[in-house]
């Protein structure tokens, strides 16, 4: 598989599974708003899963579209990010999991705008306008939930200290980041983890949390070693396609 | 979208009959007459607002718990054209809620007293959705059917007396036009497909088309409010006209897909030009509206979940709100 | 069920540049802020706006219905107020 393809599904996967994520949310959230607050998220995400998705499968070259993608592919040839698959747990804990993810495609869909490649610039440039409302929803309720009771300050502070785990490998520089920023494809890794952290440390301090320490395990979702939690989420997503080999829909 | 089951009984006062009360009466039924619109906080029989109140948040529950069949498909669309669009959809259903919620909310009941009575089981909401979507046909079948159904029950609406109801209507029916045909597309989409794709989009007909047909309400001579709704012009057509109405535009729309209505008695009549139905099981729609239909339990228990469960998230934001209040005044 | 509810808020949506904010509905939030992003999930999914005010419900005062004839029937016999009220031959031009 070229850098390239690897770099786009990277992108696409992490969009997608998220996206699919907050969709398990809707009719369920703590207020109506919310629903279809988080609706709105998932829906962002689902698209820019799409247009990365079918130019993956365009730079493939196998006449693979989207949904064969997304639908066909097993846990090991996904590569979204392993934080990306943490299951919803409580309001709480899914908006620390999209604070974090949030920050993150805030300075990566940021840098991707200047991209060598055009096509990716353009869908960066679309995402970016999505994921500056994402970073003010989630960031917004972590901040309310942080500075809130005493039970939400621990409830989040516990999701934090649990998920901060999976935030090394947003930085994890592997030889694809590499190929892909020394083409000028992608944006430098240590630049954005620096401005990410900026990020995170702004909304912590303003939702009176403490930033975990850093834990050694890193965590390869992106090169395909995933959490357990995504076979379940894939077993799911992927169910009518496995069961009607070849329908269309 | 759903308004079946607002005919359901409530308990409203009678009119007193003061001299007064009389002629305000008078006045008031005189303005709906010449199709002025009621606003919140114009003089009204208070007939007239407990009517409103249970019509216009029934219709908002119905909404809010109409979420549910169809988000359990969310995570299993079987594309993610298909994803995105039913996520919007159910989203919509949230949004109409709202607005529903909102015009409700103008006749001096709050938000949290409605969804109390929702949760308590004391409030009713359309009983089409205690019925179950096990496979994805119930989707197409219900963007079809019941929002089909929905569609028709609220047009009429739109030119409903009261102001903020009539309002919100408008909006939802513009907003809700692609509901419908993209229930239509995903039974197209499966009567055209594979033979399994076929028999999956038949056997959803067979489950939704008589509970579609229930959503009208009761039949006009069982029907307590429909006089007075339709004085009050908060009602316009009669639950067997808007069935019929329903009958007569989806018979040709399945004939089209190459399924068939599971009902020996349908056939056209050429004398009434309209298609005549065979009876319907009133006593399975009361049973349901009595809370013993197949998922009942199942969408109740899913609200009063996410209601508790989001308790603390909502206390949450108030606390933090009281105590920026706090911060700023202290600034000050 | 004990708890507070969120505060209602009303919602001014503008469509347009160029066209004035008008009242589309109401939202519950905890502040502004929220009621800010939740008139925008609610009220904007399908491109209707531009721009969004809220306004806690409690914050308005409106007239009075029963005041109604006090307040505006006055306005009624002002027909002078109105440029048809004059009457100018069809000749003359540029009024």
């Amino acid at each position: 598989m070229s850098a390239r393809l690897e770099y786009v599904l990277r992108l696409a996967d992490t969009s997608l599974v998220l996206g699919q994520r907050l969709g398990e949310w809707i009719g369920h959230a703590p207020a109506l708003e919310e629903d279809l607050g988080l609706a709105n998220l998932s829906l962002d995400l689902i698209g820019q899963a799409r247009l990365l998705l079918t130019y993956a499968g365009e730079i493939e070259g196998r006449g693979r579209n989207e949904d064969d993608l997304a639908m066909s592919r097993d846990q090991s040839d996904y590569r979204n990010l392993a934080l990306a698959e943490q299951p919803n747990g409580d309001f709480g804990h899914t908006i620390v999991r999209q604070v974090l993810i949030d920050a993150f495609q805030l300075e990566l869909y940021e840098g991707l705008q200047r991209s060598t490649d055009a096509r990716l610039a353009e869908i960066a440039h679309k995402a970016l306008k999505e994921t500056r409302y994402h970073f003010r929803y989630s960031a917004g309720w972590l901040i309310r939930l942080g500075d809130g009771t005493e039970e939400s300050h621990r409830r989040v502070q516990g999701s934090l200290d649990s998920l901060w785990r999976f935030t090394r490998e947003l930085f994890a520089e592997d030889d694809v980041d590499r190929e892909m920023a020394s083409a000028g494809v992608a944006p430098q890794l240590a630049d954005l983890e620096l401005r990410w952290s900026a990020h995170i440390d702004e909304v912590l301090k303003e939702a009176t949390l403490q930033r975990p320490a850093d834990v050694p395990y890193v965590w390869h979702g992106k090169r395909g070693q995933h959490t357990e939690h995504l076979g379940y989420l894939l077993a799911e997503m992927q169910f009518l396609h496995r069961a009607y080999p070849g329908a269309s829909w | 979208m759903y308004t079946q089951g607002l005919d359901s009984p409530g308990r409203e006062a009678l009119h007193a009959s003061s001299p007064d009360t009389a002629a305000l009466e008078a006045r008031f039924q005189a303005r709906v007459d010449a199709d002025e619109k009621i606003e919140p906080k114009d003089w009204m029989p208070e007939g007239y607002r407990q009517t409103l109140i249970r019509q216009i948040s029934q219709h908002a529950h119905s909404e809010v718990v109409g979420m549910l069949p169809e988000g359990n498909w969310i995570t299993r669309a079987p594309t993610l054209r298909r994803k995105a669009v039913l996520i919007a959809k159910v989203q919509d259903e949230g949004g109409h809620g709202m607005y529903l919620y909102s015009a409700a909310e103008t006749l001096g009941i709050s938000r949290d007293q409605m969804m109390a009575q929702l949760l308590s089981g004391a409030a009713k909401y359309s009983s089409i959705f205690n019925y179950p979507t096990p496979t994805w046909a119930d989707v197409g079948a219900i963007g079809w059917l019941v929002d089909g159904a929905a569609i028709m029950n609220q047009i009429p609406i739109c030119r409903c007396s009261y102001g903020p109801y009539a309002r919100a209507m408008v909006r939802i029916c513009r907003e809700e036009s692609f509901h419908q045909r993209q229930g239509f597309e995903i039974m197209m989409t499966l009567a055209r497909g594979t033979p399994e794709q076929r028999r999956m989009a038949q056997d959803a007909l067979n489950r939704w088309w008589w509970p579609a047909l229930m959503m009208f309400g009761p039949s006009d001579a069982e029907s307590r409010h429909t006089a007075q709704s339709m004085r009050w012009k908060i009602k316009r057509f009669t639950n067997d006209e808007l069935r019929q109405q329903f009958v007569d535009i989806t018979v040709p729309q399945a004939r089209f897909l190459g399924l068939e209505i599971p009902d020996p008695h349908l056939r056209w009549d050429e004398a009434s030009q309209h298609y005549v139905f065979g009876p319907i099981d009133w006593a399975e729609f009361q049973q349901v509206l009595k809370g013993n239909g197949p998922c009942n339990r199942e969408r109740l228990e899913a609200r009063r979940r996410a209601y508790e469960q989001g308790r603390w998230v909502r206390e949450a934001a108030l606390a933090h709100a009281e105590k920026q209040r706090q911060r700023a005044a202290q600034a000050a | 069920m004990n708890e507070k509810e969120w505060p209602l808020f009303e919602v001014f949506v503008r469509s347009r540049s160029g066209l004035e904010h008008k009242h589309v509905g109401s939202v519950h939030a905890a502040d502004a802020r929220m009621a800010i992003e939740h008139a925008r999930d609610v009220y904007t999914r399908r491109q209707e706006g531009v721009s969004i005010w809220v306004v806690r419900s409690s914050d308005i005062t409106a007239s009075d219905p029963a005041e109604a004839d006090a307040f505006f029937e006055p306005a009624r016999d002002k027909v002078y107020r109105h440029p048809t009220f004059y009457s100018i031959p069809d000749e003359v031009k540029n009024l």
